[in-house]
Parts: C-alpha cells; structure tokens; sequence
C-alpha cells in the first residue's frame, strides 16, 4: 500500500531496507544465539546517518520526525527486532532532550546521537512499571549538583549507551508531581549496570539494572525543570508508542514474509501447500492485519509530527494494536511452517519470541487501553 | 591524490542469457546494477580520498541509463561523476572501450590513480583496465588486494597471485585494478544519496573528448565475435576406491596413461 510518503522519506526506506537486508538478516540468528550486542551493525547504521533521521538539522540530523523514525525501526525489525532496538531504544532515550531539552543540551546531546551515540531511557524499577508514580530512585540537590541514588531495571541499551535519561523523585511527598528527568552520562562516578538479563526473545538487545550510588549529576542536566519528570515521561511515550508499533508492523512482515515463502516451497500432497485454502486465508488473514497495523502506525506517526496537542489515545491505538497483530501473525508464521517453525534453524519462531516484548514494554497492552479509554471518556465529557 | 574510478553497469544476475541469433547478452526485464568488482574500485577510491585528501572522480561508459549508476557512486562517497556516452560508440570492443575512456580519462586530466574492478561480470575480459593504462602508456597493476602506501609519489601495492601475493611499487600516475580482497564496500549514507540525487553527471560524446573516430565504435574494434555458446557442464570425475596404497597406484598409472 501507498503511504504517501514523500522523497526524502522514501530515500530513508530504501537505505534502511538495504542495510535490514545485507546486513542484519545474515546475522539475526547470530546475534539471538549468542546475546551479543550488534556494534558492528550499530556502526554501520551510525555510518550511514539513519541515526540522525528524527533529530533537527540544526543538530546534525536529517530533519525528520516519528514517520522517519517508524520507517527505519520497521524496515530494521523485519530483519531482527532486537538489533532494530539498538537504533529505537536509542530514540526512546533522546525523545526526552528532543522534547524537553534546553538548546544548551540538544547541542551538547543530540548532535552525538545523530553521529550513532547510543542511548537509553530509565524510568522502570523493581515496584515501578506502569505505576511511574512509585518510583523510589531520589535525586537530592547538593550546590551545583543532584545526587542520584536508586536501581533502575530492564534497561534497554543499558551498558551500552553513552547517554541515559533517568526519572527520579526530587520531592517524594508530591507523588508523581514530585518527579523529575535527568541526562546522565555513562562515566558519570557513580553509574554502574547489573548483570545482562536472559530473555525470551531481542536477545541482542542489552536488558540490564542501572544502578546510581551516589551519582554526581551536573544540574544542568536536569532536563526542564523540578517536578516534570512524570510529564516529560508521558509525552516522551506518547511520541515513541508509534516507534514500538513500527517495531512490531516489522517483526509481523518478516515473520509473513518467511511464511508465505516458505508456503511456495513446501510439497505435501503432490503439491506446494501455498495451493491449499487453509494455508491462503491464514496468509491472507496475516498480511492484512499486518498492513491495517501499518496504516495505523504511519497514520498516528503523523498525527505526532503534525504537533497535535494530544496523541496519547491514538499513539496508544498503535502500539496496542500492533503489537496484538504482531503476536498473532508470528504465531501463526510458526503454525504454517509447522515442525520446521518450531526449530531454531528456521528463523520465524524468533520472530514469535521477538513480538512478545513489544505487547509488554512502553507500557503494557492492558496500561494502552487504559489510556485510549480514559481519553475516549475525557473528549466525550468535553463533548457534553 | 586525485582518483579517478572506471565503472561499468551491468546486468544484475549470474545467470546472463545469451541471444542466440546476434551472440549479444539479453538485458530486457534485467535490473542494472554496478558491476561488483568496481564497487571495490569505488570504495577504494573513496578510503584513498579519506587518507590522503583530494578528490574521486567516477566515469562510466555506456547508454544513457548508465547515469544511474554513477549517482549511486556519488552515494558512496564519489565526488564528480561523467558520463561518456555516444551512439557512435556502439559496438566497442575492449581496446576501443578502453580508448574511448582513455580520452575521457585525459579530458578529465590531473589524476594520481586510476582504479577499476578486475573485470566485468558480464563480458569477464578483464581487458579494459590494461588497455587504458595502455592508451595513457602509464604503468599498471592488476589484481591489487591492498595498497599498502603512497608516498614520494610512488605506491606501494600487493598484487594477488594464485600462490600468494607480490608487493610491488610505481610510479604516479597508474592504473590498478582490484580484487574483492582489498576492501568491504560501504553502505550508502543519506547525506550521500541526497548529495547523489541533486548531483549533475557531466555528459561527454565523442567530440567532447576528442576521440579519434575511426578508433573508437565498431569501426575501432579489431575483435569479431563469432560465436558465443554456453560451454557443456564438466562431466563429473572419476572416484578411485579402496586401500590406499592401491589407490596411489591406480592414480598414477591413470596419469600415466594420459601423459602428463
């Protein structure tokens, strides 16, 4: 289908699909197996700008927005999903300086992330996922400088990325509007990571704690100003929801993409199953959930660069319904290949243990729902 | 260090069907691309430019779509781009190829090095890179799988053998054609297709680079194909089994017996 993309954004599709296709698909498997993190992908990428395409011109980048960002996280993900995390993760991590950041700190930030500088948000802990509210890590201001102490957990990118914007309570007596957002730097004293976790699926991504003893954190690196850590959080998700469901729209494509191959090639019966009805209307089922899941991807990627006030409810509408699209036409890329689908030589189960996390992570299915009721209810109110 | 990148577009498949009645390649419904082994040339060129400065000029002969591939190597990092096209030079052969570029080459002048792939994948002459350094009477190394220096204005290059490799040096300028040893081609980057998408390809015809008209086209070209088949697939070899020693034996005598 046409999204009407406009040349500069078909460019980035192209280079992006080259690089998913010469260069991550012949060491997915690779990667999945060993739980490495791809830095010779990462270079690659960094080499041929594509980690600059949402970040402004004036910073370094292409000038783009969340369209370009959704273009290059899918085209990446229907290669590997976890070594698209790489590049998203990152987007996820800089979104708060894009949003929020003073010119000082774009200029000091941005302009590294555009040249590859990988990065990381912190925001999750042991007893605070959807409920950001209840987040223990503190950040106590001493003369120039916050002090952070506190244990960040399932970092993506975490030990890897060079820049990390982290949540922490500033006030702990005003809940979530006593929370507030920081760039941390890597070598900053006090910055340590725990152990690499074991997942069931994006392997190749680095999942791991992120620990603050102490750490010394300039306060120009508080980013806008004391208490807005849970707003910038917030928005921060609204902008990057559309890039998890690009994600997503990717791992489905790759996924359907092995399963209709696949289907050609497999004889039973004297004849390839691709000829077997049972088989068409499954693919035919997968490609079109998949491509309705992209129509809402671009549709709300849109909506975000447009400056629309309020995304959230439709932000939340692609991740949600991606992410359910992307798990169902895994599942079923492994049901058409059968036995061989079961079998790690073959790649689509990974593609079925990749889709999961993206159901789970910037905010669980259950938390988008949540959010796209509670602004249906909000606009019809206003409505009355 | 001014580089200069010979290129040629050719058919993107290993499997090159041959017209039976005129003994040309079939290029209908055949996707373009740059011929592989200049993709080395190109990114050779390119690393050249980023340790010693300069500029890397890329030229291509061939119809008017070639130009497509001389945009993608400005992508890759390629500075100027010409294009050397003339329905006069249909029907060239590798020595009025290599002429015809040759005077592009001189047109385009001050260069330190001319690099080109090791051959085309689709006619395999490996003959245009000899033939143009010498129409220029310039020295040449084929097969270079890596240029070690240049410096005093001399390179220092290892030339692949099938034993393994000659370190040889020359004199500036020369020609050398390269092997898929000496590098992995890069990927495109935005800035680079942006650059190649606004980028003009110079358009040269035979007048333009004063070529001689009887050397050049058909006319210039001393080869006549006469006939191009598709040679028989090698029949499988004969498996000697059993003890060792018996095997030796039975080896030698089969050779013996074909007179080596």
């Amino acid at each position: 289908m046409d999204y009407l993309f406009n040349e500069q954004q078909k460019m980035v599709q192209e280079l992006a699909r080259k690089i998913a296709r010469e260069k991550i698909k012949p060491v997915a498997a690779k990667y999945d197996e060993s739980e490495e993190f791809a830095w010779d992908i990462m270079k690659v990428i960094a080499d041929s700008d594509l980690f600059g395409v949402y970040i402004p011109e004036q910073y370094g980048g292409l000038g783009g927005g969340i369209v370009e960002m959704c273009i290059v996280a899918e085209e990446f993900s229907r290669a590997c999903g976890a070594i698209a995390l790489g590049f998203a993760g990152t987007g996820l991590g800089t979104f708060p300086i894009l949003l929020y950041g003073s010119d000082e700190q774009k200029k000091k930030y941005l302009t590294r992330v555009a040249k590859g500088t990988v990065a990381a948000f912190c925001i999750t802990e042991a007893e605070a996922g959807s409920d950001a509210g209840s987040i223990k890590t503190t950040a106590r201001k001493e003369g120039d400088y916050y002090i952070l102490n506190g244990t960040k957990q399932w970092i993506t990118n975490a030990g890897e990325a060079d820049i990390y914007t982290v949540i922490a309570m500033t006030d702990k007596s005003k809940g979530a509007r006593g929370a507030s957002a920081f760039i941390v730097e890597k070598g900053m004293k006090g910055v340590e990571f725990g152990q690499k976790e074991k997942k069931l699926g994006i392997r190749a991504s680095a999942t791991r704690e992120v620990i603050f003893t102490d750490c010394k954190v300039p306060k120009e690196n508080l980013l806008s100003r004391e208490g807005m850590g849970f707003i910038v959080a917030m928005k921060t998700f609204d902008s990057s929801r559309p890039g998890v469901a690009a994600q997503a729209v990717g791992i489905a494509q790759g996924a359907l993409d092995e399963a209709v191959a696949y289907s050609r090639k497999r004889v039973q019966f004297g004849q390839s199953i691709s000829s077997f009805q049972a088989i068409q209307h499954m693919l035919a089922d997968m490609a079109t959930q998949t491509e309705a899941a992209r129509a809402l991807v671009y549709a709300s990627a849109r909506m975000v660069d447009s400056g629309a006030k309020n995304v959230s409810k439709e932000s939340a509408m692609a991740k949600l319904f991606a992410s359910d699209t992307a798990m169902k036409v895994t599942v079923d890329a492994v049901q058409i290949l059968g036995g061989y689908g079961y079998m790690r030589d073959y790649p689509v189960e990974k593609y079925m243990r990749d889709a999961k996390i993206t159901q789970i992570y910037e905010g669980t299915n259950q938390i988008q729902r949540n959010v796209i009721a509670a602004n249906l209810i909000k606009e019809s109110i206003k409505a009355d | 260090m001014n580089v200069i990148v010979c290129i040629k577009q050719v058919p993107n498949t290993t499997d090159v069907k041959i017209d039976p009645v005129t003994n040309t390649l079939i290029r209908d419904g055949v996707e373009s691309v740059i011929n592989p082994f200049d993709a080395y040339a190109i990114e050779e060129g390119v690393r050249l430019k980023e340790r010693f400065g300069g500029k890397v000029t890329v030229i291509s002969m061939g119809p008017p779509q070639a130009e497509n591939a001389l945009k993608e190597a400005i992508s890759l990092g390629c500075d100027e781009a010409v294009l050397v096209s003339d329905r006069k030079f249909a029907g060239s052969d590798t020595w009025a190829t290599s002429y015809t570029l040759s005077c592009a080459i001189k047109k385009v002048g001050n260069y330190d090095i001319i690099l080109c792939g090791k051959q085309a994948s689709d006619g395999d002459t490996a003959q245009v890179g000899p033939g143009i350094s010498t129409h220029l009477d310039i020295p040449q190394v084929t097969y270079v799988k890596k240029i070690e220096d240049i410096k005093d204005n001399k390179a220092r290059v290892d030339r692949m053998t099938e034993e393994g490799y000659d370190v040889l040096e020359t004199p500036l300028p020369c020609l050398l054609t390269v092997v898929k040893e000496i590098n992995t081609p890069r990927m495109p980057s935005l800035k680079g297709m942006m650059k190649a998408k606004s980028a003009q390809v110079a358009k040269w015809n035979a007048g333009d680079i004063e070529a001689d008209p009887k050397s050049i086209g058909l006319d210039g070209s001393p080869t006549r194909v006469v006939r191009i088949f598709t040679p028989p697939p090698r029949k499988g070899g004969e498996i000697i089994k059993g003890e060792t020693s018996q095997i030796a034996q039975e080896l030698v005598q089969l050779l013996k017996d074909i007179v080596i």
